[in-house]
C-alpha cells in the first residue's frame, strides 16, 4: 500500500513542480509539504466520489491553505476528479486553476479560500450542520501554520471545541515556515498542541510525510468522542523540490527554472 | 423595525426549518420567543463575528439559510473580508442583518454608529442591499430576503420607528416605492431616513411645495428607472440618508444621474464626512450633523433659491 501511495505522491510532486515552473508561481514549498497528507486523505481516508463530486454522502475537505492550491489540484487530478491536462492551465491566462483554490473551479474543490483564517470557520459550519441533521459525512480541513496567527482561526477553534464537533478534523501542515520567517521567530505557536487541547480539541502530533503514521492516526477519528480532532503534522517545506529551497523562506517564493524543475523531477524518480 | 424583523423571521422560520439565526451575543428581550420555540434554529455565536460569518457560509454550503445578526459595524466591518470571500465570492445563501442604522445607538459613540455600511458593501458583487424605511417595509423586506436565493444585507434601525406607509405597498427588491407624487421637487429617502424624508416633505407641503416622495428600500440593485423618471418630472432631486455622505444612497443616485446626463438640480443630504465630537440621542446626533427637520428644510430651500 505504501509503495503505491509513494508513487502517487511522486506524481503529485512532479505536477506541482511543473505547474510552478510553467506559471513561475510562488507557494511551491507549502504545496510540497502537504503532499502526503492530501494523498492519504483522498486515496485512503475520505469517502469521495470523483465521478459524482457533489454526492451528499461524501466527506468534505476545506483546503484552507488555498495559496498552495496546486497540491490540491494535482491530487484531485490524480484521483480522477478531472483530466490532468487541466493542470497545464494553472495560473495561466484563461486557465481553470487559480493560484488560490476556488469553489468548484474544478470538480472536488469545496470552498474558496486564500485569505488566511477563513477555512476552519466554514468547515465548522458544515460540521455543525452535519451533526445537527445526523448526517454521516465528516469534514476535514487543512490549515497552514501561518494562518494560525489569525484571530479568526482561534475563534473557529473555540467554537468547534465548544460545540463538540467530533465530525471535524483539522490537519495543520506544520512546516515551521511562514511568509517571511520561521514561525518560532515570527509568532511562536508553541506549545501548539496544548493550545488546541485547552480549547477543547484532541490533538496528536505526527510526521506528516510518513504514510503509515498519517493513515494510522486518520483511521482512528475522532481521536476522542465528543471532541474535534487536530493533527499537527510536522513537515518540511519544499520537500522533494529544488534542494536549495528546502526548509528555506525562499521555497515560498522562488519558482524552479526549467533546468531546476527537471533536476528535481529526475531526483524524485531515483528516490 | 427590530420587532417587525423578528416577528417576520419567526413566522418564516417556523415554516422553513432551513432558516438558522446566528447572533453575535446580543438580542436581549428581542429573540426570547424565537429561541424558546425554535431552539434548533438559533445559535449564539459569541462575540466572534468573523467566525459567525464563516460558519454561516459553511452552513449555507450544506443547504441552510443562515441569518447572521449583530449591530451594523460588527456584522459588516469586523467581518468584511468574510462577507466578501466566504459569502459573496462563493455566492452563498447567507443573510446579513445589521441593527442600529445611522445614529440609532447615538449615545454609545462612533464605534456603534452605522454610517459606512452601505458604502463599503455596495462594492461587493452578488450582494443585494436592502434598507427598509419603516416597520411595514421591514416585514416585507424580511420576507423578500428569505425568499431570495443569494447573499443579502438587510439594514435595520432599532426600535420605535413609526410606519410611514398608510397601506401595505407592493414590495419588490430593486423597485423604489412612490409614496407621494408632486411636481416641485423629489425627495428620495432610505432606511431610518424614510421617516425624515416624510417629515421634511410634509413641512414643505405646508409651505406650498409639492414633493414627489420615494422610498428607496433597495440600494443595490438600484432602481434607476424611478430616479430618471423623477429627474424628468421634477426640477430637483434630494437624497436623504442617515449614512455617510460618501458611498450611500446619495452616491448611488448621483452615479445614475451623472451617467444618464439629465439636467436636474441634485443634492445629497447625509452625515458629513467627519467623526462626531459629541454624543447624544439619535435626534441630538442628527441635529449635530445638520440633519434635523429644520436644518434639512433650510438646505433644500437654499438649494432651490
Amino acid at each position: 500500500m505504501e509503495k503505491e501511495l509513494k508513487k502517487i505522491a511522486r506524481n503529485v510532486r512532479k505536477n506541482i513542480i511543473l505547474m510552478s515552473m510553467r506559471a513561475k508561481s510562488a507557494h511551491t514549498g507549502g504545496a510540497l509539504s502537504c503532499v502526503e497528507i492530501l494523498v492519504a486523505l483522498y486515496f485512503k481516508i475520505m469517502k469521495v466520489f470523483p465521478k459524482d463530486p457533489q454526492n451528499p454522502a461524501r466527506d468534505r475537505l476545506i483546503f484552507s491553505k488555498a495559496h498552495d492550491g496546486k497540491v490540491l489540484y494535482a491530487v484531485l487530478a490524480e484521483r480522477g476528479f478531472f483530466n490532468k491536462k487541466i493542470l497545464d492551465g494553472y495560473e495561466q491566462d484563461g486557465g481553470k486553476l487559480p493560484g488560490h483554490s476556488t469553489r468548484r473551479c474544478v470538480p472536488g474543490v469545496e470552498a474558496s479560500a486564500g485569505a488566511l483564517g477563513h477555512g476552519l470557520s466554514m468547515a465548522a459550519g458544515m460540521a455543525y450542520v452535519g451533526k445537527q441533521d445526523n448526517k454521516k459525512f465528516r469534514v476535514f480541513t487543512v490549515l497552514s501554520d501561518g494562518e494560525c496567527d489569525e484571530g479568526s482561526t482561534w475563534e473557529a477553534i473555540l467554537f468547534s471545541g465548544h460545540h463538540k464537533l467530533d465530525n471535524l478534523t483539522a490537519i495543520v501542515d506544520y512546516n515551521k515556515l511562514q511568509g517571511y520567517g520561521f514561525t518560532k521567530d515570527v509568532l511562536d505557536l508553541e506549545p501548539f498542541a496544548a493550545k488546541w487541547m485547552s480549547f477543547g480539541w484532541e490533538a496528536k502530533e505526527i510526521d506528516g510525510h510518513n504514510f503509515n503514521e498519517i493513515i494510522g492516526i486518520l483511521s482512528k477519528l475522532p481521536l476522542k468522542t465528543g471532541k474535534p480532532s487536530v493533527i499537527i503534522a510536522h513537515t518540511i517545506k519544499g520537500l522533494g523540490g529544488v534542494p536549495a529551497h528546502i526548509n528555506q523562506v525562499s521555497s515560498q517564493y522562488k519558482p524552479p527554472s526549467e533546468e531546476e524543475a527537471h533536476e528535481a523531477i529526475k531526483k524524485l524518480k531515483i528516490e | 423595525m427590530r420587532i417587525a424583523f423578528v416577528n417576520t423571521l419567526f413566522e418564516m422560520a417556523k415554516k422553513d426549518k432551513r432558516i438558522m439565526l446566528l447572533t453575535g451575543d446580543l438580542g436581549f428581550s428581542v429573540f426570547e420567543k424565537y429561541i424558546q420555540e425554535l431552539p434548533k434554529q438559533y445559535l449564539n455565536m459569541g462575540v466572534a463575528e468573523q467566525n459567525m460569518t464563516g460558519v454561516g457560509a459553511g452552513m449555507a454550503m450544506e443547504g441552510k439559510i443562515p441569518v447572521i445578526y449583530s449591530i451594523v459595524p460588527f456584522t459588516t466591518m469586523r467581518n468584511f473580508e468574510q462577507i466578501r470571500n466566504d459569502i459573496c465570492y462563493q455566492n452563498l445563501n447567507v443573510k446579513i442583518v445589521g441593527v442600529g442604522a445611522g445614529f440609532s445607538y447615538g449615545p454609545y459613540a462612533h464605534t456603534h454608529h452605522g454610517l459606512e455600511d452601505i458604502g463599503i458593501l455596495r462594492t461587493l458583487a452578488n450582494l443585494i442591499i436592502l434598507c427598509p424605511g419603516d416597520p411595514i417595509e421591514v416585514a416585507l423586506a424580511t420576507k423578500a430576503v428569505l425568499n431570495h436565493i443569494g447573499p443579502v444585507y438587510l439594514r435595520l434601525g432599532r426600535a420605535g420607528e413609526p410606519n410611514i406607509h398608510k397601506t401595505i405597498p407592493s414590495f419588490k427588491i430593486g423597485k423604489g416605492i412612490l409614496i407621494e407624487d408632486g411636481k416641485d421637487l423629489t425627495i428620495i429617502g432610505t432606511s431610518t431616513f424614510l421617516q425624515r424624508a416624510w417629515e421634511v416633505a410634509s413641512s414643505l407641503k405646508e409651505k406650498g411645495l409639492l414633493v414627489r416622495l420615494i422610498s428607496m428600500h433597495t440600494i443595490k440593485p438600484l432602481d434607476t428607472q424611478i430616479i430618471l423618471e423623477s429627474a424628468r418630472k421634477t426640477p430637483a432631486i434630494f437624497t436623504l440618508e442617515e449614512h455617510s455622505i460618501i458611498g450611500g444612497l446619495g452616491s448611488a443616485v448621483a452615479e445614475a444621474l451623472a451617467e444618464a446626463n439629465v439636467p436636474v438640480l441634485f443634492k445629497r443630504i447625509g452625515v458629513p464626512d467627519r467623526f462626531s465630537k459629541v454624543i447624544g440621542s439619535q435626534e441630538y446626533m442628527r441635529r449635530a450633523n445638520g440633519l434635523s427637520i429644520d436644518q434639512i428644510i433650510e438646505q433644500i430651500s437654499s438649494s432651490l433659491d
